[in-house]
């Protein structure tokens, strides 16, 4: 089983939408434990990947990929850009020339997008942080990957350990960003970022579902 | 230099006080998102390095989060030349760049100016 082009791109449409729908939730929550524009800046960058978007859509899933990372580096403005932007460029990386998905291009597509994260953010889990979401999901993934899982299985596994993976951040003291500047009181909050990841992902998996 | 702020305000207001410590010092100041809201912009940075480059190289001064990645992401985007010849610093960016200045007006090199900007963060105020 594959993954098409064209659910690809029904899938960053779907990432678009489901930002914009949640941006007063976003920009609530970084509101508690942030500098409260994390919905805005997500909506404003998902906004220039669908600009953009028409342009590139018939070109392999690499440069699709590639698009949505530039889109976000230069519309977002805040740390989620550089973050964000890099995440989707390392999966450009991986899906350079192709047409179509396997599991196994799916699986390093998570993970290096998850390095390339860890690299520019310089975070490790149970730091309240997008890696908080995202390595879980990573690593769910290859593990229903390894049991020759369909992809919609793998993303299913993957979505709800990213959720998990959020939910997690509540009690955690925050590491990095602006929350790290609050000390104790940005426990008892969830990670802005890591919801967003755990967005980035269902909306991934809600085009599988069909 | 490059002062890297997410307020272009107040990346243009330590540049005014910076300047004073050496007009001949070429010094730019970005902050702020293209649309004029608060953060900063990676492309942004780079046309700002692009435009105080020499031979000496530049020095970056950063402020909060994202200033440092969009910054890192600003460098990898120059040619592998270009890259070489900047250098991001740890200082303050409000006494780094101060520092900075004078130790480039005495005419050393990026490595020392680097190093004595961000010996600024052990400046005393109060003595």
């Amino acid at each position: 089983m594959k993954v098409a082009k064209d659910q690809i791109v029904a899938m960053i449409k779907e990432m678009a939408a489901s930002v914009a729908e949640n941006k007063k939730y976003l920009t609530e929550l970084d509101s508690a434990i942030g500098d409260g524009d994390h919905g805005i800046n997500m909506d404003r960058g998902f906004r220039k990947v669908l600009e953009r978007l028409p342009a590139v859509e018939d070109k392999d899933v690499g440069s699709i990929f590639k698009n949505v990372g530039m889109s976000l580096i230069s519309a977002v403005g805040g740390a989620a850009g550089p973050l964000y932007g890099t995440y989707f460029m390392e999966f450009g990386k991986v899906a350079a020339g192709k047409e179509e998905l396997t599991n196994g291009d799916l699986e390093k597509m998570l993970a290096a997008g998850l390095n390339g994260i860890k690299r520019r953010g310089k975070a490790v889990v149970g730091e309240k942080t997008m890696v908080d979401a995202l390595e879980p999901a990573a690593e769910a993934f290859a593990a229903a990957a390894a049991k020759d899982k369909t992809p919609l299985a793998c993303f299913q596994a993957a979505v709800a350990a990213a959720k998990k993976g959020k939910e997690a951040t509540i009690p955690m003291l925050a590491k990095k960003g602006r929350a790290h500047y609050l000390g104790e009181r940005s426990i008892g909050h969830q990670d802005p970022g890591a919801t967003s990841s755990e967005l980035i992902l269902a909306s991934m998996l809600k085009v599988l579902e069909g | 230099m490059v002062i890297v702020s997410h307020s272009l305000k107040a990346a243009e207001g330590i540049k005014e006080i910076a300047q004073q410590m050496g007009s001949d010092v070429p010094l730019a100041a970005v902050g702020g998102t293209a649309d004029g809201r608060i953060g900063t912009d990676p492309l942004m940075i780079k046309k700002a390095i692009e435009g105080v480059m020499g031979p000496d190289g530049v020095l970056l001064l950063v402020d909060l989060g994202s200033a440092v990645m969009n910054a890192q992401l600003a460098v990898e985007m120059l040619g592998d030349e270009d890259q070489e010849q900047v250098v991001l610093s740890n200082a303050p960016i409000l006494e780094g760049a101060v520092v900075a200045v004078v130790e480039s007006a005495m005419g050393h090199d990026l490595e020392r100016v680097k190093r004595a900007a961000e010996e600024a963060s052990h400046m005393e105020k109060l003595l």
